[in-house]
């Protein structure tokens, strides 16, 4: 039924919804790509990163090879970003740290986004002592500021990619659990009667069945934006010395091993991979921004 | 509301006006107003609110009616050109006093807004600034709107919450919206729009949410501040109730059209349309079932049926549900009975097909 | 009268939060994989010093006894010795907390000034090309990490322009600090009229401040159009237009009051973004802060410093939070008048 001819009275009220199919959201993403500049922007962005990640190998050097011959070099046709004070290509360093930086975002935001859900729908379908429980331990851990979260929690478990993977993703499951769950209640509210209706009592069946893809659209895109706030704070722990230290090729580590060399103007070694935060956390933001807005 | 006879219903003209007559022409006319927003496709807008066409003449109470959704609340709203995003009037002339307002736009829009046409809201004290004083609220409009200073806006304002049945009016004026009942913020509402004296009154579903008990306390209030004013009124409501009791003319309206528009007795005793019988006959079996089982045979058929004939003169036209839905429908208002309009398309094909369609069939009278 | 049971009752709720923060950071330390003993005692310790680590630490407690512990010294201000100063790790904290409070201040004036206008601007404007350009501007503030911001404004106004003083410390090398009343170079020195130290303090503030606000300006900008946005479409406005107000009344008069105070709802959250910022800025910037503190003491292994500085921080968190909340409960007249 095309829009035109739909009943206005369907037109002018918007009906009640509890959330969005991942169907759905795959219509959503294809016509964002065909309206959306802001989205296509976005899209190219990651797919450019993405692509750097997976082959850049293949047309840089190696990222820990130290020259001693070419230290503190300006960019140049050689070495397109330059290298840093032992000697080692900054691209060849750009391209290695995003595969970790990349890595560490998605196992840290789909770490948060399945934890966070999986939580967040039993504690919501559930209701009672244990959604009381639960959110009180969100609530703590929402006191504190997130990156302030993970500096602790990295700094006592120790400086490891692993460990800095945990922290991130323990920084961000209250979104997510605090998400899943007021969708999980709402659509709890609207379907628990009719299937307790029509099919008997199988609560756990209805909740995964039924419930629970409705309410992933929202939680899907808040994850989208988490993998781009996932590199800023993995990169600012690394920063700070906690968590992936030098020499691993890290983004953070990368600005910090720069940091020194700023005043006697050797600019390239902080810049670059800084530029290269800001294109990566830029497109997921892009494209997070445009699903919210779309699935709104 | 207590079940009326219907045919007894239709109040007499109020008097009281200061002199404006029916002589001078209508107070309002909307004409072939079109409402609708832009979706995805920025070239053709959805057309949501089709065609209307409505007039209200100076002093009279005109009902329009309709279920949730029909377009009641955005027809009314294109007469101030206050339309909620992103809806938007398309297409369309609304005239008063010989201008379009929807031609108007700045200073001159805003100075219709309150002075000639005031509204009042269905939620009431979602209407109102919570954050303000009601006090400071009403004597800010009418020191906007009748040209007093301040102060004595506020002692104005005191005496019009009293006249407005509200009790301890001081300390009311001192009081924020949530400290008040719902009926309380809708008497508040109403002298809002009573210190503004507009021609044209808008109440929409001015008694939806509020207790039953004080539903018909508004109702009356709005009623005498009609009767005293001298404006029109423009009362949307749900409730056919009301309307019998209120109205003097009323308009119909289904699927983002006007189906029927007759004068209110006339509409309870011979409604045409298949929508309004319909709509008439659910009312009756909810409110007064002993009368439903009564109903005169050539008022009310036995079953609604979706598709009804209409012989003017010569011309027949078929008035239906699926032609007041259907865009590319050619429907158009015609007269059965004078002042008694009813939307039907032609049955035969060879049969002119006005564009405008107050244009040429009855004169001008409604 | 109700108003006095909902301020009792978010009190409450703070003080229950902070229990439970001082029992989370307990059990980042003590509970999380490793040694606490090997962890507090800093790494390369021998047997008998990790024996008498974890007897001093009274590890060989049952867990509830070691809680009860930690929170009966937390809440007597003992938050242990640093190992790097050798000073109580509270007295260290409170020592550095001006530093990075007058930082954090000036930052947050200067990101409110700045991004709520542009925000009413965008809510206003909405669906032009102000605000499209606003949105824009805040996503792409928002992908800008602080630490490279950082560095970057040093490299353009300190190594290339000249215009700012040399990135480390609150004052110029030579300068003397003002005489201490509040702590705030700025303000002290204002009130004992001492001129080099003003214009030393305002110096060396602009970067890290222009720096530290651009991490929450982003946020701002969005969160004042939103709100802005809500109260533009809210029933009351739109009334106020069917009345004949001009826009300019209702959107400066009614609209942005109604907002400002629906701000201050989420002033809490963006001030979490300002307490993490300032550790990145502090390091970067050499600014003798709490957040240089923590980095020291990452660097030396300074676990009780770090936990210190990460309990601190919290309870300062919670305890904004619950400020905005208070004063919000009290500005706003729905509740107050409930």
């Amino acid at each position: 039924m095309s829009l035109t001819s739909m009943p206005p009275e369907m037109a002018i009220e918007q009906p009640a919804r509890a959330g969005l199919p991942f169907r759905r959201i795959g219509t959503a993403v294809g016509r964002l790509t065909r309206r959306s500049p802001g989205f296509l922007v976005g899209l190219v962005l990651i797919l450019c990163i993405v692509f750097l990640a997976l082959f850049g190998r293949f047309f840089t050097g190696d990222p820990l090879l130290l020259n001693p011959d070419v230290i503190l070099q300006a960019p140049s046709l050689g070495h397109p970003m330059g290298t840093d004070a032992f000697g080692r290509d900054v691209f060849a360093r750009v391209v290695a740290a995003s595969q970790l930086d990349l890595m560490i975002a998605f196992f840290a935001a789909s770490i948060a986004f399945a934890g966070g859900a999986i939580v967040g729908a039993v504690t919501g379908f559930s209701r009672g002592w244990v959604d009381d429980l639960v959110m009180r331990l969100v609530d703590i851990l929402q006191a504190f500021p997130a990156f302030i979260l993970a500096v602790g929690l990295t700094a006592m478990l120790g400086n490891t990619v692993r460990n800095v993977v945990i922290a991130v993703a323990v920084a961000y499951s209250p979104y997510f659990i605090r998400l899943v769950r007021s969708q999980m209640i709402t659509a709890r509210e609207a379907e628990y009667a009719r299937a307790a209706r029509c099919i008997g009592n199988r609560p756990w069946r209805i909740m995964t069945h039924h419930l629970l893809p409705n309410c992933l659209g929202p939680a899907v895109v808040q994850g989208t934006l988490c993998l781009g706030w996932a590199i800023l704070d993995a990169a600012g722990l690394s920063f700070l010395g906690l968590g992936i230290r030098p020499p691993t090729a890290e983004w953070g580590v990368q600005v910090a091993e720069g940091t020194q060399y700023i005043n006697s103007g050797q600019w390239w070694i902080s810049v670059f991979p800084g530029l290269m935060i800001v294109i990566a956390v830029f497109g997921f933001n892009l494209i997070g921004d445009r699903l919210r807005r779309a699935v709104e | 509301m207590k079940a009326q006879s219907y045919a007894a219903a239709g109040k007499p003209m109020s008097g009281g006006d200061g002199g404006r007559s029916a002589a001078q022409g209508p107070l309002l006319r909307i004409e072939d107003l079109t409402i609708g927003y832009f979706g995805q496709d920025r070239d053709e807008p959805v057309r949501i609110i089709r065609n209307v066409d409505l007039t209200i003449d100076h002093n009279m109470i005109v009902g329009l009616v309709g279920e949730s959704g029909s377009g009641k609340t955005q027809t009314a709203r294109a007469i101030l050109k206050l339309n909620t995003r992103p809806l938007q009037p398309l297409e369309g002339h609304i005239f008063m006093d010989g201008v379009d307002l929807l031609a108007l736009t700045g200073e001159k829009l805003r100075a219709i807004r309150g002075d000639k046409v005031a509204m009042i809201f269905q939620d009431p004290r979602a209407s109102l600034n919570p954050l303000m004083r009601i006090g400071d609220q009403l004597a800010r409009i009418y020191a906007l709107h009748q040209g007093i200073s301040r102060a004595a806006a506020q002692a104005e304002a005191i005496e019009m919450l009293r006249r407005c049945g509200i009790a301890g009016p001081e300390r009311v004026a001192r009081s924020y919206p949530h400290q008040l009942s719902g009926g309380m913020c809708q008497r508040v509402m109403i002298s809002l729009s009573l210190g503004m004296q507009p021609d044209l009154l808008i109440a929409d579903e001015p008694t939806t949410g509020l207790d039953v008990t004080i539903q018909a306390q508004i109702l009356e209030l709005i009623q005498t501040a009609q009767r005293e004013t001298g404006s029109s009124l423009l009362l949307i409501t749900h409730d056919l109730g009301v309307v019998a009791e209120v109205c003097q003319r009323v308009a119909v309206m289904y699927a983002g059209r006007i189906v029927e528009f007759a004068p209110v007795d006339e509409l309870f005793t011979h409604p045409r349309h298949p929508y309004a019988i319909h709509l008439l006959q659910a009312s009756l079996a909810l409110e007064a079932p002993e009368k439903a089982a009564e109903t005169p045979a050539s008022g009310y058929p036995a079953e609604a049926s979706p598709s009804l004939e209409l012989s003017v003169g010569q011309e027949t036209y078929q008035a239906s549900l699926e032609s007041a839905r259907d865009p590319d429908a050619t429907a158009f208002m015609v007269e059965v009975s004078p002042g008694h309009l009813v939307l039907g398309t032609p049955v035969t094909v060879d049969q002119a097909v006005p564009s405008g369609f107050l244009s040429g069939q009855a004169g001008a009278k409604v | 009268m109700r108003l006095r049971f909902y301020v009792a009752k978010r009190v409450g709720l703070g003080v229950v939060t902070l229990l439970g923060v001082i029992a989370a950071v307990f059990v980042m330390t003590h509970i999380l994989p490793g040694d606490p003993a090997a962890v507090m005692a800093g790494g390369h310790a021998s047997a008998p010093i990790l024996a008498a680590m974890r007897k001093e630490m009274g590890l060989d407690q049952p867990l509830p006894v070691q809680l009860w512990t930690y929170f009966v010294n937390v809440l007597h201000g003992d938050l242990g010795t640093s190992t790097s100063t050798g000073h109580p790790v509270l007295q260290d904290l409170l020592q550095r907390l001006p530093a990075t409070a007058e930082l954090s201040l000036y930052s947050l004036l200067l990101s409110l000034l700045i991004s709520i206008p542009i925000g009413v601007a965008a809510a206003v404007n909405r669906g032009r090309w102000i605000d499209r350009a606003a949105q824009q501007v805040a996503i792409l503030g928002a992908s800008t990490p602080l630490f490279w911001l950082g560095v970057v404004l040093i490299f353009v106004f300190y190594v290339k322009l000249g215009i700012a003083p040399s990135p480390v410390g609150r004052l110029s090398t030579g300068v003397q600090p003002p005489r201490t009343i509040t702590g705030f170079y700025t303000i002290d020195s204002l009130l004992t009229l001492d001129w080099t130290a003003l214009a030393s303090a305002a110096g060396h503030l602009v970067l890290p401040v222009v720096a530290l606000s651009f991490v929450i300006t982003a946020p701002l900008i969005k969160l004042s159009r939103d709100a802005m946005s809500t109260v533009l479409d809210s029933d009351f406005i739109q009334a106020d237009y069917s009345f004949g107000l001009s826009a300019r009344q209702i959107i400066w008069q009614d609209g942005l009051k109604n907002t400002m105070i629906s701000l201050l709802t989420v002033v809490g959250i963006v001030l979490g973004y300002l307490m993490a910022g300032n550790v990145i800025v502090e390091t970067i910037y050499s600014w003798p802060g709490i957040g240089l503190y923590a980095w020291d003491g990452i660097n030396s292994s300074d676990y009780m410093a770090i936990q210190g500085f990460v309990l601190l921080v919290a309870m300062i968190y919670v305890i904004l939070n619950l400020i905005v909340d208070l004063l919000y409960m009290v500005i706003d007249p729905r509740v107050r008048l409930a």
